[in-house]
């Protein structure tokens, strides 16, 4: 089956390109981009006017709940939100019930991925066994049945020498190691960034020394074991500092941030909506000043990667008190919007940056296909509209959850299709012209 | 009934009120409020000196007291004074509710919302519980003191009592001493001193001292000694013994010698200073007995003006006819 992606703007930062061409897709790969001609029996899709034509985003940071947690999400929920969201693959945590600690567990997780899932699925396996932070799980066998990385994350490895080791132990597989990067004794029983706010609201504080603390520590145990660390969620500006500081001395580490830590600060906390339980995540919303360092962070390459956390909880579990509400929010289908809105509209990047934020780096840094429009690649593929508006209606989510603080924000900027393997698994009937987007026979 | 105070029964049409549903905290009050919710209390106190202590202004209203924290001083303070302002009262502490039988605390409320009570007083050991509550009850919500947040009706009675023998508040220096940290009465009295012109000092060791809290407008001091030069006025927090566990303080003979209240350190302050606490007391560990007992504490007066206060917020908020309507 050949399909032709005709006339929209490509971006693709792995081949330099920033140009309007046409993408061939034959059989699920990329068959080639540039002026193209539609031979016979070539499905030709015309792209949309202002559209752009982009690798499939990959959001390397997601808990998609199965096992265990399926009242909160599903792997079929969890990945119908990420298509509408305009990723084509996510790296979901194994903080499930049970961990995903052992190759069995993997599987099972493939499997069901196989059969329910809309975009691919790329498991990350735990570090420890159960997640304790005492001893290594099986990594070569996690390796082995297809997790493309283990983190314990929704908490750090506590101990020194096991992450020590974990660093050690994966050099002989090529696997990052995730780290939710929070020293538990400074964190304690807070629920909310140290500072003013959380002072005058009389919320316990997680101090930004909590999170710097530990990237230190990580960066430092990668240098000395030339092992591979990658920092979940980065938050605060110390941090970022100790990754660049890494960086520049050739240290592996890479990091992640999340659309809600580039766009809100903890000042929402008291405002609209005092205490709401929708703004309560780990790592906490910080101040304006993280803020602004995120943003150069992610201007000047020290960021690599856009992840969202995605961290579905029923609505039951958010109304109650603010100290017994589990941290987290969802975020697969509104990374995009907020990162076009607040990153790319304000001209803090521009397109092919984002494209590597949220599409490249990720696969790079998880070792998996895609990530690339270079023929020969999975024909993965999404297509963003950047000027068209976008309202965040909660109510339309394909979550199974509906914990966001970002219900009813407009936004400019859109997720137009999302194409995997050559196939859409969404279409957003929003954006003008993106229903021809759409499979054939849906048009027809 | 005496014909020389205000009449606080006969509600006159246009009588003052709050106009908001709920008392959740002092941030969300204007200084007028305030001065509205003092000058009630100056009347109410008034009730409280007669014979038969008992007006009906809120006949008919029923008050539902819901601690879900241990709490002796402020419940039979809120009771007293509903009952002194003849509504109908309950009290539910939280070993009796069903919060032990694993029910959300959404779904205890909306319970005993069914009942159609007009307010809720409620102590909660979760910081912004009262917003939470106010934003899903039709009923009023009183803040009796939300974890480390806000304790609106102790800053009031601590104004009340300030202003009842100094005469004013704009440009009074008040020192607060202790664990500033876990203190939600720190919280609304720095909230309410700086909205009425007063100077607040604020001092504890600096492991008990919150983040940003210069901020707030109070000045920020570890020396007791500077924090209560020329003070008119020296209020107390209580220490307590679990602070000394967590390792804010080696020991509580330690805090006791660095920034215990003593008479030599009383004597820094004002002639005419007043010794506040909220109660309760550890006497030899922020406060000195001879200080707890001596000519300048008005601690029992805190009490005392705790009735008044608490009358006057119940009445404001669910008092007189308009509400009614408005209802």
């Amino acid at each position: 089956m050949k399909r032709l992606l005709r006339g929209g703007r490509v971006v693709d930062p792995t081949q330099g390109l920033d140009a309007v061409a046409d993408v061939l897709i034959e059989d699920g790969r990329i068959a080639g981009v540039g002026p193209m001609r539609a031979g016979a029996g070539v499905e030709v899709v015309e792209v949309p006017a202002g559209c752009v034509v982009c690798p499939g985003f990959i959001d390397m940071h997601v808990h998609l709940r199965e096992p265990g947690q399926e009242h909160k999400e599903t792997i079929a929920t969890g990945t119908a939100a990420a298509a509408a969201g305009g990723f084509t693959a996510v790296a979901c945590m194994p903080n499930t019930e049970p961990a995903n600690d052992c190759a069995s567990l993997t599987e099972a997780i493939l499997k069901a991925a196989a059969a329910t899932a809309h975009v691919r699925v790329y498991p990350i396996g735990a570090v420890t066994k159960g997640m304790k932070g005492e001893q290594l799980a099986e990594i070569a066998d996690l390796k082995a049945a297809g997790c493309v990385a283990v983190s314990d994350d929704g908490r750090p490895v506590p101990s020194a020498i096991i992450m020590r080791r974990a660093l050690e132990y994966t050099l002989m597989l090529g696997l990052p190691v995730i780290d939710h990067c929070e020293e538990p004794t400074l964190k304690g029983e807070g629920t909310a960034h140290e500072g003013y706010m959380a002072s005058v609201l009389g919320l316990r504080g997680i101090p930004a020394a909590a999170e710097s603390i530990m990237v230190e520590r990580d960066v430092a145990l990668a240098e000395m074991t030339g092992g591979r660390v990658h920092i979940a969620h980065l938050s605060t500006r110390q941090a970022l500092r100790s990754v660049r500081a890494g960086r520049e001395r050739g240290v592996r580490v890479t990091c992640e941030v999340t659309p809600h830590h580039f766009t809100l600060t903890d000042a929402r906390l008291a405002d609209p909506i005092p205490y709401d339980t929708n703004l309560k995540m780990n790592p906490p919303l910080r101040e304006a000043a993280d803020v602004d360092a995120l943003l150069d962070g992610l201007r000047d390459g020290t960021v690599d990667a856009i992840a969202t956390d995605h961290a579905p909880h029923q609505p039951d579990e958010k109304f109650v008190e603010f100290d017994r509400a589990p941290f987290g929010i969802i975020g697969l289908e509104t990374a995009v919007p907020l990162a076009l809105d607040r990153l790319v509209r304000p001209g803090v990047i521009a397109l092919p940056r984002l494209v590597e934020l949220m599409s490249s780096n990720p696969a790079r840094i998880l070792g998996v296909a895609g990530g690339s429009l270079k023929a020969g690649s999975p024909a993965d593929v999404t297509i963003i509209a950047p000027e068209a508006a976008f309202t965040v209606d909660l109510a339309r989510s394909r979550s199974k959850s509906r914990n966001s603080p970002f219900d009813g924000w407009r936004l400019a900027g859109a997720v137009a299709a999302t194409i995997v393997a050559g196939r859409t698994v969404y279409v957003n009937a929003e954006v003008d012209g993106a229903a021809g987007l759409g499979p054939a026979a849906a048009r027809a | 009934m005496n014909p020389e105070t205000p009449d606080i029964a006969a509600q006159p049409a246009g009588a003052p009120r709050l106009r908001r549903k709920d008392l959740v905290g002092i941030a969300e009050l204007s200084s007028e409020e305030i001065t509205l919710i003092l000058d009630t209390a100056v009347a109410m106190k008034e009730v409280s000196s007669r014979a038969i202590k008992k007006v009906p202004a809120l006949r008919g209203k029923t008050v539902v007291n819901l601690f879900f924290e241990p709490s002796t001083r402020t419940r039979t303070s809120f009771e007293i004074a509903e009952k002194r302002l003849s509504a109908d009262t309950l009290n539910i502490a939280a070993s009796t509710s069903s919060v032990v039988k694993g029910e959300t605390l959404a779904d205890t409320v909306a319970n005993i919302e069914a009942m159609a009570p007009d307010l809720l007083v409620v102590r909660h050991s979760s910081s912004g519980t009262c917003h939470f509550l106010s934003r899903i009850c039709r009923a009023g919500v009183i803040n009796a003191g939300d974890g480390m947040h806000e304790h609106p009706t102790q800053a009031l009675l601590d104004a009340f009592t300030m202003r009842e023998r100094k005469g004013r508040l704009a440009g009074l220096k008040v020192a607060i001493v202790g664990d500033l940290l876990h203190s939600r009465v720190v919280r609304s009295n720095v909230q309410l001193l700086t909205k009425m012109g007063a100077e607040v000092w604020v001092c504890g060791p600096p492991t008990l001292v919150p983040a940003g809290f210069d901020r707030t407008g109070a000045r920020v001091t570890y020396s007791v000694e500077e924090a209560v030069r020329d003070a008119d006025v020296v209020m107390m927090l209580r220490i307590q013994l679990e602070r000394m566990l967590g390792g804010f303080f080696p020991s509580l003979r330690e805090y006791f010698e660095v920034f215990g209240m003593t008479v030599e350190r009383v004597a820094l302050a004002r002639p005419d200073v007043l010794i506040m606490h909220p109660g309760p007391m550890n006497r030899g560990v922020e406060i000195a007995s001879d200080v707890a007992d001596g000519p300048y504490s008005v601690i029992l007066d805190q009490v005392s003006n705790g009735v008044a206060v608490r009358m006057a917020v119940l009445y404001l908020l669910a008092g007189g006819a308009e509400h009614e309507t408005a209802a």
